[in-house]
């Protein structure tokens, strides 16, 4: 579902950040594990999307983002790719509902109140469907995030340390209701953090270095 | 949600500075309104009373004022003229005067004009009696659509005139006025006067006259004069009483832009112990002394409108800072640059246009408010209720000043960086 070939990034007067070849098909989980500055958010900017890439090349299905305009970048990873990053950020005028259901819009589709709703509840904060983000805990924003990467059953979903401000039981909660709907999505999950518990949790590693 | 829903959804989220928003661009707007409302009202009135009078004569003064009293009926007499003087304009067959129609002012009731003149008078405006008929012996009035609207007077009903143009002013006792006739509405201020014969009135101050010389005699004498002749409402009928005073003449020429005609005037105001004045040029010089104050207004007007465009555009680069990270999130989303551009656009121009729409209310709704306030001191009819050409330009200019004030957010918007903006932490 997704391959990456020779995939090296270097911001301006920095040294070249290399990563290793990666490769996940779809209902696979992919753990991208590494320390603090070893370029873990920019490989997962770069798998969504949102950094150009310079050298290397990513394929997602077949389709190489390196030709796309700005735009049909835009729309590529609208439709096809789903991230939770570490933080979150909503359009605060939305309620939780509304900011599912804008991921919908924003892709092209059709809006689906019920299945943003059922998904919601499937995320254990059905009830939390009319009230606005900021009103939410962190947890809560992290579940509506998740829902809003999932609702539009994309190839892939990229995780930003899902799990490194969590607790052990909400860790495993969490990772395993992502895993089943990522499973249910036929989606290809990448998950990028430092949080070494889940080490045990994700059979397929990588692990980035320096 | 489409781009307008959630531009509205972003607005209201900020209910305070929607409301800073809209009632600056509302104030703008609405003074700007306002004032043309007022404008094109007040030349309206002007102009349909006009009338097609090319020429006033009346006693020497302030040649506006005798304009604002004689044709608009807002000002006082700059004086009386003796007949005599006036015989010439009012001989029938003049060479250059199609129509001369005389004016005799000086008393009201409740504030409504009362006109000695002659039929000639309703030609003017085109005037038409509704009910009774016209005015034809001494005392007998023909009032207007509006005063028999606002007094209440009915045919046969009889009142007693007082002194000057408002009704605070002494009470001519002794000679009631009995209304015969009421017009139709011209819309001209022919609907807010009391219309007489030219003898009425000097009845009425004779007889003042007289109470105050105490001379019993010759009061007697009057009465008798008075009760031997029957004045009718012929010109002729003024030559009789050379001695009498009237306050002006109308004239209307034959062809205006006769060489004699135009230099009609000038002869009268050098040659004559009277003064003429062309309506035209009057009401000109008074649009031009207006004009200062409804421009500086004007001016006032446009800088709020400016500063509130200026007001709409720190909003929206304010907002829009604060809100790089949802505007980065909706381009993760599948939002691209130009659906940003568009939504920024959108809310730029929802904030202009409810704006504008308060302006409208403010402007009419102040307009209606003012218009009260003329009708008691003018006893002229302005509504808020009267629409313009001009309100569809406003709608534009608010357009375009939400496009300006939106654009460069709107850029800023456009391209807004998602790598940077999403690293932070």
């Amino acid at each position: 579902m997704i391959q990456t070939k020779d995939l090296t990034y270097r911001y301006s007067g920095e040294e070249t950040i290399t990563f290793p070849d990666i490769y996940c098909d779809s209902k696979e989980i992919l753990l991208v594990l590494g320390a603090s500055g070893v370029g873990k958010t920019t490989l997962l900017h770069l798998l969504g999307g949102i950094l150009r890439i310079q050298k290397g090349s990513i394929l997602i299905d077949g389709a190489d983002f390196k030709s796309f305009s700005d735009t049909q970048t835009d729309h590529f990873r609208g439709k096809h790719i789903g991230i939770v990053f570490q933080q979150n950020h909503f359009v605060k005028s939305l309620t939780s509902l509304e900011n599912v259901m804008l991921a919908q819009q924003l892709a092209g589709h059709n809006t689906d109140k019920k299945r943003a709703q059922a998904l919601l509840d499937r995320l254990n904060i059905g009830d939390k469907s009319s009230k606005y983000t900021n009103d939410l805990s962190q947890g809560e924003k992290q579940r509506v995030a998740i829902a809003r990467a999932l609702i539009n059953k994309p190839k892939i979903i990229l995780a930003d340390e899902l799990t490194s401000a969590l607790d052990d039981m909400n860790c495993n909660e969490v990772l395993n209701l992502l895993q089943e709907q990522a499973h249910e999505a036929d989606s290809a999950l990448i998950v990028v953090t430092h949080d070494t518990r889940l080490k045990e949790k994700i059979n397929r590693k990588i692990i980035l270095e320096r | 949600m489409n781009t307008v829903q959630l531009a509205l959804k972003n607005i209201l989220k900020n209910p305070l500075n929607l409301l800073m928003s809209t009632i600056l661009f509302g104030l703008g707007v609405g003074l700007i309104t306002f004032l043309l409302l007022l404008n094109d009202q007040l030349k309206d009135k002007f102009d349909k009373n006009l009338a097609g009078i090319d020429l006033v004569v009346g006693a020497k003064g302030s040649p506006l004022q005798m304009i604002l009293c004689n044709m608009y009926h807002i000002d006082n007499p700059t004086g009386n003229i003796p007949i005599q003087y006036a015989l010439p304009l009012l001989r029938e067959g003049h060479p250059l005067i199609k129509m001369a129609v005389p004016l005799s002012l000086g008393d009201n009731y409740k504030s409504y004009r009362i006109v000695g003149t002659n039929h000639d008078f309703l030609g003017l405006y085109q005037g038409q009696i509704r009910s009774g008929k016209l005015w034809k012996n001494d005392l007998e009035v023909t009032i207007g659509n509006a005063v028999a609207e606002e007094t209440g007077l009915k045919l046969g009903d009889t009142f007693e005139s007082a002194h000057g143009l408002s009704m605070d002013d002494h009470v001519h006792e002794g000679h009631a006025f009995v209304v015969t006739g009421i017009l139709e509405g011209t819309g001209s201020v022919l609907d807010q006067l009391i219309l007489t014969n030219t003898a009425s009135i000097w009845k009425v101050h004779d007889h003042e006259d007289e109470e105050h010389e105490h001379d019993e005699d010759e009061h007697h004498e009057h009465h008798d004069h008075d009760d031997a002749h029957q004045h009718d409402n012929s010109k002729a009928d003024l030559a009789h009483h050379p001695e009498n005073e009237i306050t002006s003449v109308l004239i209307q020429f034959k062809n205006k832009t006769n060489f004699q005609a135009l230099n009609f005037g000038r002869n009268i105001n050098e040659n004559t112990e009277m003064q003429a004045a062309s309506p035209a040029i009057e009401i000109n010089r008074l649009y031009n002394m207006i004009g200062i104050g409804t421009d500086v207004l004007k001016g006032l007007a446009i800088l709020i409108a400016t500063v509130s465009g200026l007001f709409i555009f720190i909003l929206l680069l304010k907002s829009m800072r604060e809100r790089r990270y949802e505007l980065a999130i909706m381009r993760v989303l599948g939002a691209g640059r130009m659906k940003l551009f568009t939504l920024i656009i959108t809310e730029g121009m929802i904030l202009a246009l409810l704006g504008y729409l308060t302006g409208m209310i403010l402007g009419h709704a102040g307009m209606e408010l003012v218009s009260k306030f003329l009708k008691d001191d003018f006893r002229y009819v302005f509504t808020g209720l009267h629409w313009m050409t001009e309100e569809v330009f406003i709608l534009i200019i608010a357009v375009v000043l939400g496009l300006i004030a939106a654009f460069i957010p709107a850029i800023q918007a456009a391209k807004t960086d998602l790598n940077t903006t999403l690293s932070k932490k």
